[in-house]
């Protein structure tokens, strides 16, 4: 398995995978989010400049609201996620694995103070760097961890082929990598996908395309296709 | 059985699933809907993404089953409070007793808040010159102008007075302040002693400044009110950084993120309580404390009235549940 894996234990014994993000995505997502909030303080300020000194206080509190608690009462409210977050298919967690939670999430973003030290998140991108979940100081303290929100995954239609059988017995894994392959192949450049089914050659007998044909067929008759 | 047996004899479960959770997100919804097999085809769900590993099955299959488990997982152990209930309880006696457990802390943020304002604030009383160690002359200066006894507005700057643009400044202002007092605690309680002296020295200057070149009148009557939540306010952030410190520099026999975590989750319950001490001392800061309309004595009278509420609060408020 990839090691930004990570898998939580649930009370049925199953573990439940998720994918830590790192801080690319991460960074890209807060920028959006920075975007928009920056976008958000124009449209207060026009429209509450006509508002007079009321309008004033008005927008001190928004801009309160926005600075600290944007990120708060959406990841509470939001399923974990932020416009940016949103965007960028990311999402908070707890530890394990359930919604974050009103103290959590208020820990993690008022710890950002300190993650932005010294300056553009120098903290936050060393402690994400030493720790195996890209966790930043807030989510240390927190207990929270921004995963991959994974969207509808669909089947990978195998390569409408014939089934063959495998000409000999194949253990559990090297049936899933055969099928791993017919679905990814599809998506390797040609030249690519046969250099890789050339390794199978003592398997399939042929080079090139045909022993590639040869491979989809063989990993239709896995999945059962008869 | 091989795969597309398993998917087939399972597909229109699995949808039904979807679709059931799917109207759960929505809680407009959720209530219409029977749940009561919920928990079942949770575990159901879990048995069959189970059998699929198990059997290295394709990995879109497993991928799918695992989403929908995430998903159906966040449903039946995410934790759903209501909304009220668990606010009164907090400031009916979590809150106080939660000062009360930690009163080593406290005293030690306290000490570190109010040593050096007293200190500061007698130094720059007794004698004038101090006063520049911390503060331009031009700093001064305007501090000066904030407090003039025949200035038309006590406090900061005010031009066309307008009581609720000051409410929004000290709500901007003064909780950003308790927020960094407790941030700077994850450096293992650096920042928010340093946050707590520095405020500390500054206010104290101001204060013994004021009083010395005879302001004091103006300015005693002034932060007295609002001093009670908000001082105090400052001191409990700064005591919420040091648990985190605290934590960092002696988890004992946890490792220090699990300590670090353990403290965040104790020290967050503080910061609830800062935050509303502070939205208080803003709303009296603006609407009361700037009036030029009340007399000082008044305005004494109400500050000893704010300052034994507070005291009384964190003292006897939640002493029965306590224990």
């Amino acid at each position: 398995m990839l090691d930004t894996y990570r898998e939580i234990e649930t009370p049925e014994g199953v573990e439940l995978h998720l994918r830590a993000a790192g801080p690319v995505a991460r960074a890209l997502a807060f920028s959006a989010d920075f975007a928009l909030r920056l976008l958000m303080f124009l449209l207060l300020s026009m429209v509450l400049a006509f508002a007079g000194k009321f309008g004033g206080g008005v927008f001190l509190m928004m801009f309160f609201l926005l600075e600290w608690f944007y990120p708060v009462l959406f990841e509470v409210y939001w399923n974990g996620e932020t416009p940016g977050k949103r965007l960028f298919d990311l999402r908070v967690l707890n530890d394990n694995g359930t919604p974050v939670t009103w103290g959590a999430s208020l820990v993690r973003n008022l710890l950002r103070a300190v993650d932005f030290l010294p300056s553009f998140y120098a903290f936050g991108l060393v402690s994400m760097l030493i720790n195996r979940d890209f966790k930043r100081l807030g989510d240390l303290a927190a207990g929270t961890v921004v995963v991959y929100q994974e969207r509808a995954v669909r089947a990978a239609a195998l390569p409408d082929v014939p089934a063959a059988a495998p000409p000999m017995g194949l253990n559990l894994e090297e049936q899933r990598a055969l099928i791993t392959f017919a679905e990814r192949a599809q998506r390797l450049t040609e030249v690519r996908a046969e250099e890789l089914s050339d390794l199978l050659v003592p398997v399939t007998g042929v080079q090139g395309r045909a022993g590639m044909r040869h491979l989809y067929q063989m990993a239709n008759w896995l999945v059962g296709k008869r | 059985m091989n795969q597309q047996d398993f998917e087939r004899r399972n597909e229109a479960y699995w949808q039904a699933t979807e679709t059931l959770i799917d109207s759960l997100a929505k809680p407009e919804r959720a209530a219409n809907i029977d749940t009561a097999d919920f928990p079942q085809r949770y575990r159901q769900v879990c048995q069959h993404l189970a059998i699929a590993r198990e059997r290295q099955y394709a990995s879109y299959l497993i991928e799918r089953l695992n989403q929908l488990m995430l998903r159906g997982h966040q449903h039946l152990y995410g934790a759903r409070a209501g909304f009220l209930s668990p606010i009164l309880h907090f400031i009916g006696s979590a809150f106080p007793a939660l000062i009360r457990r930690e009163w080593r802390l406290f005293w030690l943020a306290a000490l570190l808040f109010y040593g050096p304002a007293l200190l500061m604030g007698w130094a720059a009383y007794e004698r004038p010159e101090m006063t520049y160690t911390l503060m331009s002359s031009a700093q001064a200066f305007q501090v000066e102008q904030m407090y003039r006894p025949d200035a038309p507005h006590i406090g900061r700057e005010r031009g066309a007075d307008n009581d609720f643009y000051m409410f929004g400044v000290y709500i901007w202002n003064n909780i950003r302040i308790g927020f960094q007092t407790f941030a700077g605690g994850i450096v293992f309680g650096i920042g928010s002693i340093f946050f707590l002296l520095f405020n500390g020295l500054y206010i104290g200057v101001v204060a013994g400044h004021l009083t010395e070149v005879g302001y004091g009148r103006t300015f005693w009557p002034f932060v007295a009110g609002h001093g009670a939540f908000e001082l105090t306010a400052i001191v409990l952030s700064g005591m919420a950084g040091l648990k985190l410190g605290f934590a960092l520099l002696a988890p004992g026999r946890r490792t220090r993120v699990e300590a670090l975590r353990a403290a965040a989750k104790i020290s967050v319950k503080i910061i609830y309580g800062v935050i509303g001490m502070l939205l208080i001392a803003a709303f009296i800061e603006a609407f009361w404390s700037a009036s030029t309309l009340v007399s000082p004595t008044v305005k004494y009278s109400v500050a000893g009235v704010l300052w034994s509420v507070v005291v009384l609060y964190f003292l006897s408020v939640g002493r029965v549940h306590a224990d």
